[in-house]
């Protein structure tokens, strides 16, 4: 899966920032998409293409169970977020609802990774290329069960072993 | 095994569970409300697409249904999402939906414990982050988004990750200035806002044992601030008898075992917690309220699932009765059941008579929706829960996070104010 990046070099970026909350009300994914970001980084609907990824710090997702959020990123073309590590609920809306890849990454991807470069994410190896630097860089697997969830296209098509 | 996993394992059907595990649990209870509700249809709608089967709901008299974060309807679409809502409870059989003008309604999670709707020992999910509140019931109570709540719905049951265990343990009671807002902000302060991700948050020791049953609903609420997956009180005489005052029968109490586990066991004595404050921009960015900075504050909001039960508006009258409000100051009771009762016993009179608005249950300004947000620029202390960037209005407005006490107090001065240092 490759990709360009918009970086974020922060941690905790909220939900509330992802899609604030005066578009809950909104239930049309394409005009949620239209306020991705916007409470950190109003320029983001213009920059954004189709197929690129987020890279961020810690604890991305943190605050609400809004599933807006990844659903936001997603129809704007995000389709994975590279980040030091989740907030939980944003972590289960992005698998469970198959809308974008949440990865897990090391201080060195975080650090050396910057804005504009394009990636090779291969989540069966485990390994992310970083095709403008040449380099390389090793993911967090997932753990089993969001393996399973995310091989099998979402939670309703998951089926327990 | 802890409380938590006791409740997990039964609900698992397994005879007992470790941290780590990967369980598919029987919910007992789910929840949904005016923002996730519609989300949740949605995804049937999608599933109908696919050819899945959503005629019929694993069990109806499981579920219930707030409208809370846009009511009253604020413009069109809100207004929209309350009918979608109605016809979906209409067309499944879901008889237990709190419908705004309609008798009791309110915040969902208030609703939860007013309504007696959850028991100690249920898993109980909702499509909201501070579903934790209601594990202050001795109840495994959890946030999900709308995919999540829909496979409830159909299914009844849900994965989860056992989680590890945080155990705080408050030694003796809070002294009389001080709340389980400024416990639970100190708390957060001191493991941060990731400090409890993916894990129980579980509240102990005598100081808990003292505690009101809505004082833990305050803790349990915010430990969603910290990211944990659920905050639990092992439940005691207080809990049996607050629910069975609101009708609920055949409670069972479920406790840890002896020699229960929890990762890692923090202290606190109680004699030495002050009044504390969230400040701009985030619920871990602690004060005390003696050294907080000395802002001009533009208002006072005393609302939300955090901060305006009962006992909170207590708390706040106790300050405000024979004073003024200095500052715009913003009363809404979290459910009908608490302004009811506020009004009877006076309290929306005293606020009134202090220059005060009160107003309808709704989530409202707390997440930004509607009815009080806040402009550019303007400074907010405020009872609610979180306090990042625009959450409560425009990007560049700023919101302090404390108790009732001290937000009650603040409004007479119109600076942030500890509510001993008020004439």
């Amino acid at each position: 899966m490759k990709g360009n990046v918009i970086k974020y070099a922060r941690d905790n970026i909220d939900t509330d920032v992802i899609i604030p909350g005066q578009y809950l009300k909104v239930h049309d994914y394409s005009e949620l998409a239209l306020h991705a970001m916007e409470g950190l980084d109003p320029d983001f609907h213009s920059k954004v293409k189709e197929g690129d990824f987020i890279l961020s710090g810690r604890n991305f997702g943190c605050g609400s169970s809004r599933e807006h959020a990844p659903i936001a990123l997603s129809h704007s073309g995000i389709k994975a977020v590279l980040a030091l590590s989740f907030a939980r609920i944003f972590y289960r809306n992005a698998v469970d609802g198959a809308f974008l890849l949440p990865i897990e990454i090391e201080e060195d991807a975080y650090s050396n990774i910057s804005e504009g470069d394009e990636i090779d994410i291969d989540i069966h190896t485990n390994e992310i290329k970083n095709i403008t630097k040449n380099k390389t860089y090793k993911m967090k697997p997932f753990s089993e069960i969001i393996g399973k969830i995310i091989e099998a296209g979402g939670l309703f098509k998951y089926k327990p072993d | 095994m802890n409380i938590t996993e006791k409740i997990l394992a039964r609900a698992s059907g397994r005879p007992r569970v470790t941290p780590g595990d990967v369980i598919f649990a029987n919910v007992d209870k789910v929840m949904m409300h005016d923002v996730s509700g519609p989300g949740v249809i949605k995804v049937f709608d999608k599933l109908k697409k696919q050819g899945v089967n959503v005629d019929k709901l694993w069990d109806p008299t499981k579920v219930w249904v707030a409208e809370d974060h846009f009511v009253p309807s604020p413009d069109k679409v809100s207004a929209e999402n309350i009918v979608k809502l109605s016809n979906f409870t209409k067309n499944y059989g879901i008889e237990k939906h709190f419908k705004y003008g309609m008798g009791q309604y309110g915040i969902c999670h208030t609703l939860s414990h007013e309504e007696a709707l959850v028991l100690p020992g249920d898993v109980y999910v909702g499509g909201d982050s501070h579903t934790n509140t209601t594990g202050a019931l001795g109840s495994f109570a959890c946030g999900l988004g709308h995919t999540d709540v829909a496979y409830v719905l159909l299914n009844g049951k849900i994965w989860f990750k056992v989680p590890e265990t945080l155990y705080f343990k408050l030694n003796g009671k809070l002294p009389e200035h001080v709340m389980a807002k400024d416990f639970i902000l100190k708390i957060i302060g001191d493991i941060s806002t990731e400090g409890g991700a993916y894990k129980t948050m579980q509240f102990g020791g005598s100081g808990i044992n003292e505690m009101s049953v809505e004082s833990r609903l305050t803790l349990c609420n915010m430990t969603t601030e910290a990211g944990a997956k659920n905050g639990i009180v092992e439940p005691d005489q207080k809990v049996i008898d607050y629910l069975t005052s609101r009708g609920a029968t055949n409670i069972s109490l479920v406790v840890g075992d002896d020699d229960a586990e929890y990762e890692k066991i923090y202290e606190y004595e109680g004699s030495e917690m002050e009044p504390i404050v969230a400040k701009p921009f985030s619920p871990e960015n602690i004060s005390i309220v003696r050294e907080a900075p000395s802002v001009e504050l533009d208002k006072s909001y005393i609302g939300s699932c955090t901060g305006a039960k009962y006992e909170d508006l207590q708390a706040a009258a106790k300050i405000l009765k024979g004073r003024k409000v200095k500052i715009r100051t913003e009363i809404l009771p979290a459910s009908i059941s608490i302004y009811k009762r506020a009004m009877e016993n006076g309290l929306l009179k005293i606020f009134l008579d202090a220059g005060a608005t009160v107003g309808p249950p709704t989530c409202g300004a707390c997440c930004g929706a509607h009815m009080g947000v806040l402009a550019k620029d303007e400074i907010c202390i405020s009872t609610t829960n979180r306090n990042f960037p625009g959450r409560m209005g425009h990007v560049d407005s700023q919101t302090y996070l404390s108790s009732p006490l001290v937000a009650a107090a603040s409004a007479v001065t119109g600076k942030i104010t500890d509510p001993r240092d008020l004439n």
